[in-house]
């Protein structure tokens, strides 16, 4: 562990969050535990970024509390902002100054000196940064921007560390190489908070998930569980005379070209498709039977559908 | 400064930090922070030493060049201490990375106090800057240095404080463009850099007397000449009271984060 504290990386009890008429918060409580990789997940206007810019002082709590490490977020925000290292969403930097200068600006914010050096120059270094310390920051190209905010988060060496949305815009190979640093970071002790669009990303990544709509915690469980209790199963059926029975039509997910994905919540509904798909005479050409993945449960907890 | 950065404790490690980051964002850009103003405070000697000398004599024995400098170097350093912080926090408003300072674990108190360092050398300096040009052209007396240094220092502090109100203040570069064209050149123009208010008619002489610029400029002035339209007692009193007053409302506005932190 980074700090000899036994609090949880973040507590976050009945928050409210009022912005005039609108409640972008309704009541969250989490617990995140120190060295967990987690994911908040939601689509747009869910509230995540309020809950994030609640964690790091930006914006106050309209009512309940949260802390990081033990530290309150509003009473005891020094210690609080001390364990936490947030990278903001917007490609946001200051232009007069260059990435090594811009580092070791943000450590001495904290109150780190050049002892910290050590650590600033081993982040250049694993985010690919080296070529670019001593380029200003406006003359970087975007994915670079990226993994200089990314940089100046780490600065300080927090203990916690919350990603909104990390890859958005990012090609392949940067997501790859900043997804291995991130779980390097995990296995040395820090805790990662996540929310991204990618949900295959927090899948792989991420050992808990915590789903948001309009404001509220609408699923929270590990990733397993949450793939085990409400993703089930997708047949793939590739028909070759027919069209799918009607009786069919309420496991239909999608279906396009005499393909149809059919979502089972339990695998003996398998035997009642193919009964039904004989009585129609249809001719199954192929079929596969595959894991639904966190897309199928984020769309049947938040999705339009 | 890397003596210094490693002599400062750690918990003033965070508002030196932000001091210097101040420091070296205006000094990047010194032909247009620093060589600038000295350039058009210059420019204004230039033109009315050369209409003016001869035509005006303000106080017996100070011929109007010597005069104006000291109202010239005030002027600049009052504008330039409101830049500093002003246009700082605007643009980081703007551009959106005053969130690497909102991060931080730093005081709304040490937010102000490195701000208002940074001001206050930046005022001084471009003060500095003009004096030492200035003294090459003309003779200019020093009556009495501590009245110069204080009502520099207490100068730049106010409008280095005002320039962080603005800052904070403002929403976009329009808004700020005009608090500097309608607040501040005004108040500076009509405050004596380049007359006495006794050469006003009476209305006016009572109306500058409601400007604070008034009192910084004559203050200043009074230092080089030991001369001056009101006492310097008067107006260092008027100064820190305005400073105060100032001081209380930009910490009152960071303390509750208005316009910055939700």
């Amino acid at each position: 562990m980074l700090e000899n504290n036994t609090a949880p990386a973040i507590k976050i009890e009945q928050v409210h969050k009022r912005f005039a008429s609108l409640h972008a918060l309704n009541g969250i409580d989490l617990t995140i535990n120190q060295g967990e990789f987690f994911a908040l997940l939601g689509p747009n206007g869910a509230g995540k970024s309020t809950l994030i810019n609640i964690l790091a002082g930006l914006l106050k709590p309209s009512q309940g509390k949260a802390s990081i490490m033990g530290h309150d977020v509003v009473n005891d925000y020094q210690a609080a902002r001390m364990a936490l290292g947030v990278v903001p969403q917007e490609l946001v930097f200051d232009p007069f100054f260059n990435v090594r200068e811009m580092l070791r600006f943000q450590a001495g914010y904290f109150g780190r000196g050049r002892d910290n050096d050590a650590w600033v120059d081993e982040v250049i270094e694993s985010l690919g940064l080296t070529d670019k310390a001593y380029t200003n920051m406006r003359k970087l190209s975007g994915g670079m921007k990226r993994r200089a905010l990314i940089a100046q988060a780490l600065a300080h060496k927090p203990p916690v560390i919350v990603l909104d949305e990390p890859t958005a815009g990012v090609d392949v190979e940067l997501r790859q190489m900043l997804w291995g640093f991130i779980k390097r970071l995990n296995r040395d002790g820090h805790t990662i908070i996540l929310t991204t669009h990618y949900l295959e990303e927090a899948e792989t990544l991420c050992e808990r998930v915590a789903m948001m709509k309009q404001g509220e915690i609408v699923a929270l469980d590990t990733t397993a569980n949450l793939l085990n209790k409400l993703a089930g199963k997708n047949l793939r059926i590739k028909l070759g005379n027919a069209m799918l029975p009607t009786t069919l039509l309420p496991l239909l997910k999608s279906g396009e070209n005499g393909v149809f994905t059919l979502a089972l919540t339990e695998l003996n509904q398998v035997e009642f498709v193919l009964g039904e798909l004989r009585k129609a005479k249809a001719h199954i050409e192929d079929m596969q039977l595959f894991e639904a993945d966190l897309e199928d449960v984020f769309m049947s907890l938040v999705g339009s559908k | 400064m890397t003596l210094i950065d490693n002599l400062v404790s750690q918990q003033w490690r965070g508002t030196y930090t932000l001091f210097k980051k101040e420091i070296l964002r205006f000094w990047r850009v010194a032909f247009q922070t620093v060589a600038s103003p000295v350039l058009t405070a210059l420019l204004y000697l230039l033109i009315f030493s050369h209409v003016l000398e001869g035509h005006v004599q303000v106080y017996k024995n100070v011929p109007y060049t010597a005069f104006l400098i000291p109202g010239l170097i005030m002027m600049s350093l009052l504008q330039n201490a409101f830049a500093n912080s002003s246009s700082s926090l605007i643009q980081s408003k703007v551009m959106g990375n005053i969130i690497f300072i909102l991060l931080t674990p730093l005081t709304y108190l040490q937010f102000y106090i490195a701000f208002l360092a940074a001001s206050i050398v930046r005022g001084l300096l471009v003060g500095l800057a003009i004096y030492l040009v200035a003294i090459w052209f003309v003779d200019l007396p020093i009556a009495h240095p501590l009245w110069i240094f204080a009502f520099a220092l207490l100068g730049s502090a106010l409008l280095g404080t005002f320039g962080i109100i603005a800052g904070i203040w403002a929403d976009k570069f329009d808004q700020m463009a005009a608090f500097q064209n309608f607040v501040i050149m005004p108040l500076t123009f009509l405050s004596g850099v380049f007359y006495s208010i006794h050469s006003l008619p009476p209305f006016w002489q009572t109306v500058s007397k409601f400007n604070p610029f008034f009192y910084m400029i004559d203050g200043f002035r009074y230092g080089f000449f030991g001369k001056g339209d009101i006492s310097p007692w008067i107006s260092i009193s008027v100064v820190v009271a305005f400073l105060f007053g100032l001081a209380w409302l930009a910490l009152k506005m960071l303390k509750s984060g208005y316009k910055l932190r939700g």
